[in-house]
């Protein structure tokens, strides 16, 4: 398995929306070829016949009757926002200016 | 009124029912209790005094009025600061939720509550629960009441420090990768992470929800089941909880007899990395067991040793995707709003600044593990090792009742020792993750100090997924043997602090 580079780390963090600072993509790079170099015994399993696991719990579609029920107030679902303004949350601009 | 913070959680409880003692002076005393010793240990990012208060006034209202008391009612606990708590701030130990005051309670919250518990506040953490000693909290991390120096464990240092401070009779705790059982074991407290689905998740802000678990934590076998049956239960706020009876935890746990139980022995959970006084400890307790009339036989489960690397995938994973909720934009931190920058750049912006380091590396990782030329390799194969680990399982499982191994591989090490080396951290849960990545449940049990550091070393017991009752049968049969022998619990020779 390769390892990873600081290139990659730094793909990542944008991937990831985490404006790192360049000696964290430095520090990271080199913790994280470490970390990765471990994990990568796993792979010693890839060729093999087995059925993946995602859960503990064999489950699918759970559902809850249609019925209405107590909730949030706009008051309390606001209530944590950074910004706010008429019941609604208040956000930067999420398009360009033209 | 000293004495009343050394109680057990049954104590207090009765003591309330029978009137010797009113739930506000049970409240206010452990109040004074983490007054008193808190700065030192660190165990709590908030302390409720009024709610608190309130809460044991409710209680004393309801006996005076003839009403009849929960098994719990008027108990002092300590909760994990990674369940909301309506009015009370939540912080996850992040800088990310910094002031947040969630307008909801956790299911589990609303359980406590209504089992008259009073919650006196939310206890230290690392990060959204990430890591192993506590230090990756943004709050600062929390002692080891054996040794303020050292780690008290982690993620839920602080919940297990309250209990062998004194501070709590009761806490709770969420176990992903060892989180409940880790801690529990380097503080000499008992932790229990249940089946997996069998306490409710709804209000537990999620890490990685396939293997987040909540579940008591107390100092005693008994108060950990009773605790355990007051907050287990199917709830249909959450889609992965289990609607099957509880198991019959307190009935368990005051059974002391393990005679006719079959015990195996994890054969892997040995050898290099191991502290030769954490491994005497185990030895003596297995010798132990024997005694009692259980029947021990060592048993092979050869796919563990691919847990760590396989929860290191897992984990990650679940965690990018679920921590990209911290957007800034609905609540929380947000920073860099400066009216000409983009969402897209104040959310990076803001989760930079909110984020510690252990949480970024989780998320890049975890990022790098679900890749398009990676997800194969790294994801794909972590989910296969998960099975044959629950195949190694439910082998074991068909010849033995429960398996036991050490908790951790060694004792609490020094605050600072491992905080810039992830993997050297990462193998503090070596032996507790395989009951994460199988679902099933586990306790940490303390059996007494290493020799050589006289730091407390836990036993894990681990049982099939729904067959809780085992652990607290055999856990409590231990528990009571070695008070037998000490003379007194192994707590009290917590140094004062």
């Amino acid at each position: 398995m390769p390892g990873i580079t600081r290139e990659e780390v730094a793909h990542l963090a944008r991937l990831s929306r985490l404006e790192l600072k360049p000696e964290e993509l430095d520090h990271f790079a080199e913790q994280l070829d470490v970390i990765i170099g471990a994990v990568a015994r796993v792979s010693e399993v890839a060729g093999q016949d087995v059925p993946p696991t995602s859960h503990p719990l064999p489950l699918t579609n759970v559902m809850r009757a249609d019925e209405v029920r107590p909730s949030l107030t706009p008051e309390q679902a606001l209530s944590g926002a950074p910004a706010a303004e008429e019941q609604r949350f208040r956000v930067p601009q999420i398009l360009g200016e033209d | 009124m000293t004495e009343l913070i050394r109680f057990t959680a049954a104590e207090t409880a009765g003591a309330i029912a029978k009137g010797e003692v009113s739930a506000v002076e049970v409240a206010q005393a452990h109040l004074d209790r983490i007054e008193a010793v808190d700065k030192k240990v660190n165990a709590f990012l908030h302390v409720d005094t009024e709610g608190a208060l309130a809460a044991a006034r409710a209680v004393d209202e309801k006996r005076a009025k003839g009403e009849e008391l929960g098994p719990l009612a008027g108990v002092p606990l300590a909760l994990k600061d990674v369940f909301t708590t309506k009015g009370i701030p939540t912080t996850c130990g992040s800088k990310m939720l910094e002031g947040w005051i969630p307008p909801y309670d956790a299911t589990l919250t609303t359980r406590l509550k209504d089992a008259g518990v009073v919650i006196l506040g939310k206890t230290n953490m690392d990060e959204f629960a990430m890591g192993s000693s506590t230090e990756n909290s943004a709050y600062g991390p929390t002692g080891n009441p054996w040794d303020l120096t050292r780690i008290p464990g982690g993620s839920g240092g602080g919940s297990a420090a309250a209990l062998a401070a004194f501070e709590a009779p009761l806490a709770i705790g969420t176990d992903t990768g060892g989180s409940i059982r880790q801690p529990g074991a380097v503080t000499g407290t008992v932790g229990v992470k249940p089946t997996y689905g069998s306490v409710s998740r709804y209000g537990l802000v999620a890490f990685s929800s396939s293997l987040d678990q909540g579940g008591p934590c107390a100092r005693t076998v008994l108060d950990a089941a009773l605790l355990h049956e007051a907050i287990a239960g199917h709830d249909p706020l959450d889609s992965t909880s289990i609607d099957a009876p509880v198991p019959a935890v307190v009935e368990a746990a005051k059974m002391r007899d393990v005679r006719g139980m079959r015990i195996g022995v994890v054969k892997e959970f040995a050898g290099e990395g191991y502290q030769t006084g954490v491994m005497q400890r185990f030895d003596e307790s297995v010798e132990l067991l024997r005694e009692l009339g259980a029947e021990v036989v060592e048993v092979s489960c050869p796919s563990f040793t691919l847990a760590l690397p396989a929860y290191y995938l897992i984990a990650p994973s679940e965690c990018s995707s679920n921590l990209a909720r911290f957007d800034a934009m609905r609540y929380g931190l947000r920073v860099g709003d400066d009216g000409s920058r983009s969402a897209e750049e104040v959310t990076a912006l803001t989760r930079e600044a909110g984020f510690g380091d252990e949480v970024k590396r989780r998320i890049i990782l975890g990022t790098y593990a679900l890749s398009s030329g990676y997800y194969d390799a790294y994801y794909g194969s972590a989910q296969k090792v998960r099975t044959l680990i629950s195949r190694d399982f439910d082998s074991a499982f068909a010849g033995v009742d429960v398996l036991v191994s050490p908790t951790t591989p060694t004792t609490a090490f020094p605050i600072g020792e491992r905080a810039d080396d992830p993997m050297a951290m990462y193998l503090a849960d070596l032996c507790t993750i395989p009951s994460n990545l199988a679902g099933n449940a586990a306790m940490s049990l303390p059996v007494g100090l290493a020799p050589e550091d006289n730091l407390p070393v836990g036993l894990q017991i681990i049982a099939p997924a729904m067959a809780d009752d085992r652990l607290y049968r055999v856990g409590g049969a231990v528990e009571a043997a070695l008070n037998d022998k000490w003379g007194h619990t192994l707590l009290e020779e917590v140094p004062a602090l």
